[in-house]
C-alpha cells in the first residue's frame, strides 16, 4: 500500500490578500516580476476580460482576487501558457484583465480561460472557465459541456460588450450561480 | 508525451464552502455541487512563477520594508519543505506571504484596528523553494487581532500563504497558525475545518534546533501540494 501525504488544507485568502499578492493595489510597489492584470503576447487577438463577482445577495465582492491561466493564441500551454492576476476595484468591484484570446489547447475542446476566485468568505478558491460567444459551435461539441443544462452553460460564456471587450460576471450563489469545477 | 493526472482533491480534507460559523461564507458559498471534469494539459501545467528571480530581501520581512530599523516584534524564522502528496519535494514553488504586524495590525487601507502600524514593516514577502523543496522566511510573529463575526471574535496569530507548484491544479492559498496558541480552537475561520486532525496540518511547530541563537526563534511548517498519479508501481526504500 502506498503511503500518501495529505494536501495542506485551504483557508480563506481574507480581505487583506492585496498585501501579499497585489501590493500595487494598496499603494505599495509591486515586487519585481509579480504578476499583474496585463498579459503581453503577440500570439493572438488582444482582448479585455472584465466583470464583477457577485455574492448571494447580488452585492459586488470588492475584496476578490482573481487569477487566469490559459493557452496562448496558438493554443500552446506549458511554458507558453499565459497567467495574470487582478483584484476587484474597491469601489465598483470590477476586475479587468488584458490578454489575448486563447487558441484551443486540446482536441475537441472549445478555447477557454481557466479562472480562479479568492476572497474573504471563500474557504477554498473557486475554479471556473471563461468561454467565448463566437465559439458556439465548438462549445456545442465540447464533451465538457455534455452534462450541463443550457442555463448552466450560459454562466460560462462571456458576453462581448464592445470591440474586443468581453464581460464575464460571476455569481457565487443563487439562481444565476456560475458553474464551478472540481478538476 | 502526456503527463499523468493529479490526484483528485480530497474535499473532506478542506473546509466546505458553506461554514455558517464564519459569517462571510454564508453569502459567498455556491449552493450547487462542484462539476467534476477531467484534467487537460492546461491544468496539468502552470505558470513558472517560481523560476523567475526574487529580490534578495523578499523573504526577509524584518528588513524588506525597513525605513530606519528592523520591524518590531518576536523575531522568527519560518521554514519548511514543499512536498507533493507522493512526498516528492517540489522545487521552484513560489510562496507569497502576508501578515499583520506584531500588534495585530495590517498595513492595508481597509484595516481599521486601533493597534499601531509599524513603519518598518509591510507584512509582504515571498520566496522560492530550492532543489529539495525547502523554503525560508525571516519575519516577526504576527499578533492576534479582533474582527467582527460573532461580536468581537479574535484571530489566532497567523500568516497567510499563497503557493504555486508546477501545475495549476496545485494552486493553494491558506493560513498557518503557531503551536500552542490558545486562540486556535476558538477561531471561526480555523473551525471552518470540522476535523481537528485536519486543522493540525495548519499548525507550525516550534523548532529550537533551528533557532538563530540570541536572535531568532524558528517555526517549521511543511506544505503539501497535490501529487501526480504514479504510472508504475514504486517500492519504498528499506527503512524509509
Ligand atoms: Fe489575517
Amino acid at each position: 500500500m502506498r503511503e500518501k501525504l495529505f494536501e495542506t488544507p485551504s483557508q480563506t485568502a481574507g480581505p487583506y490578500v492585496h498585501i501579499g499578492t497585489a501590493p500595487q493595489s494598496i499603494g505599495r510597489p509591486a515586487l519585481s516580476g509579480q504578476p499583474g492584470p496585463v498579459i503581453e503576447s503577440d500570439t493572438g487577438a488582444a482582448i479585455t476580460l472584465e466583470g464583477v463577482v457577485h455574492d448571494g445577495a447580488g452585492a459586488p465582492v470588492r475584496d476578490a482576487m482573481l487569477e487566469i491561466w490559459q493557452a496562448d493564441g496558438d493554443g500552446r500551454v506549458g511554458p507558453h501558457g499565459l497567467f495574470a492576476r487582478a483584484v476587484a476595484d474597491f469601489g465598483s468591484g470590477l476586475y479587468r484583465f488584458q490578454t489575448v484570446k486563447p487558441g484551443p489547447h486540446a482536441k475537441g475542446h472549445a478555447p477557454h480561460i481557466a479562472l480562479l476566485i479568492f476572497a474573504r468568505g471563500i474557504n477554498i478558491h473557486l475554479h471556473t472557465r471563461v468561454y467565448f460567444p463566437e465559439d458556439a459551435d465548438r462549445i456545442a461539441a465540447d464533451p465538457d459541456f455534455a452534462r450541463l443544462s443550457p442555463e448552466a452553460r450560459d454562466t460560462l460564456i462571456a458576453k462581448r460588450t464592445e470591440g474586443e471587450t468581453y464581460r464575464f460576471d460571476i455569481h457565487l450563489q443563487g439562481p444565476n450561480e456560475t458553474v464551478f469545477f472540481d478538476i | 508525451m502526456t503527463a499523468p493526472d493529479f490526484y483528485r482533491r480530497d474535499r473532506s480534507a478542506h473546509p466546505p464552502a458553506y461554514a455558517p460559523g464564519y459569517k462571510s461564507s454564508v453569502l459567498r458559498a455556491p449552493f450547487r455541487p462542484l462539476h467534476s471534469l477531467e484534467q487537460t494539459s492546461l491544468e496539468r501545467s502552470g505558470p513558472a512563477l517560481g523560476h523567475a528571480p526574487v529580490g534578495p530581501l523578499d523573504h526577509d520581512l524584518i528588513r524588506n520594508a525597513a525605513v530606519d530599523g528592523d520591524a518590531l516584534g518576536e523575531r522568527i524564522y519560518l521554514f519548511g519543505q514543499v512536498l507533493d502528496e507522493n512526498a516528492k519535494p517540489v522545487p521552484n514553488a513560489l510562496i507569497e506571504v502576508w501578515q499583520a504586524n506584531a500588534a495585530g495590525r495590517y498595513a492595508h487601507v481597509k484595516d481599521g484596528y486601533l493597534a499601531p502600524l509599524d513603519p518598518n514593516f509591510s507584512g509582504c514577502g515571498r520566496c522560492v523553494s530550492d532543489a529539495e523543496g525547502r523554503y525560508l522566511f525571516r519575519t516577526i510573529k504576527p499578533g492576534p487581532y479582533p474582527w467582527p463575526n460573532n461580536g468581537s471574535d479574535w484571530r489566532p496569530a497567523h500568516i497567510h500563504l499563497s503557493i504555486f507548484g508546477e501545475a495549476f491544479t496545485q494552486r493553494l492559498v491558506t493560513q498557518l497558525y503557531f503551536e500552542g496558541d490558545p486562540l486556535i480552537p476558538l477561531c471561526p475561520i480555523v473551525n471552518t475545518i470540522p476535523d481537528a486532525t485536519v486543522i493540525d496540518r495548519l499548525v507550525a511547530r516550534l523548532d529550537m534546533r533551528n533557532q538563530e541563537p540570541f536572535d531568532c526563534l524558528a517555526y517549521r511548517f511543511d506544505i503539501v501540494l497535490r501529487g501526480q498519479r504514479q504510472t508504475h508501481f514504486e517500492t519504498r526504500p528499506e527503512g524509509a
